[in-house]
């Protein structure tokens, strides 16, 4: 059986731009962060869909990539929600004015 | 398969990270019928054990009984989502528009038949990762000794 590439295209698409409905609309810090975790998903499956399209394992390598930076990019943003959480005692992301003069 | 993927309908609070593991769960099941096992693998060991432990550390560290309470969605809820679904149309478009013409994806060759027959994906992946792509992939290992740090100093007590 053998599904379209068109298809996992449009399922990536509905996921990243799930993803960006959720940075731009949440005030929770952390679910935004889950948010852009979705966008790196659908960009995974856009990559690994055109890999598996063109017989080529380049798309998986760079999947690969993506999520090292993935893991990255959760441990230090959940490090500086912590950090933040401890000293303003919110997560709110438009409460976060340390940077506001 | 597309309806697993699209339960993303994550509006709550803690229910969110439920639900953002079924998505990494349903996008590993996506990346098994491409024939990627070794993504598949990683997928779940990285996203589902890993990622997600920390995110619902995070939520629990953090107590979200204030936040019950509060307006979850900020003010320019539909202006944003309003560019979201724009942008979502245009995407649909684009794609429809590269699917009918003879340009896209038609001209593409059809999916071709998988060699990993010979060669499981592993060592396919694991060959390519350390011949063409040392580099970059020292490149990662720097940066994820960086974050590695970055994390540390960040859950210091005193910043």
């Amino acid at each position: 059986m053998m599904i379209p590439t068109g298809h996992y295209v449009v399922v990536s698409l509905l996921l990243f731009t799930t993803g960006v409905i959720g940075v731009l609309t949440r005030r929770n810090v952390i679910i935004i962060l889950m948010s852009i975790e979705l966008i790196l998903n659908a960009v995974n499956i856009n990559l690994v869909a055109f890999s598996h399209h063109l017989a080529s394992l380049d798309g998986q390598i760079f999947a690969i990539f993506i999520i090292t930076d993935a893991a990255a990019e959760a441990a230090i943003g959940l490090g500086i929600i912590i950090a933040f959480f401890r000293n303003r005692q919110t997560l709110l992301a438009d409460e976060m004015d340390l940077l506001r003069w | 398969m597309l309806g697993g993927v699209l339960v993303v309908t994550m509006r709550n609070a803690v229910h969110s990270a439920v639900f953002l593991i079924t998505t990494l769960l349903a996008t590993a099941g996506l990346y098994l019928t491409l024939n990627a096992e070794f993504l598949f693998v990683v997928q779940i060991i990285l996203y589902v054990g890993g990622i997600m432990v920390l995110f619902v550390f995070v939520i629990m560290l953090v107590n979200l009984d204030v936040a019950l309470h509060q307006v979850q969605f900020n003010r320019q809820t539909w202006v944003a989502g309003l560019l979201s679904f724009a942008l979502l149309a245009e995407l649909l478009a684009a794609v429809a528009l590269a699917r009918s013409s003879s340009t896209g994806m038609q001209l593409l060759p059809a999916p071709h038949v998988p060699s990993a027959s010979i060669e499981g994906n592993t060592e396919q992946i694991g060959r390519l990762l350390f011949t063409n792509y040392v580099i970059p992939f020292e490149i990662a290992s720097l940066l994820l000794l960086v974050a590695l740090v970055g994390a540390v100093v960040m859950g210091k007590k005193r910043i």
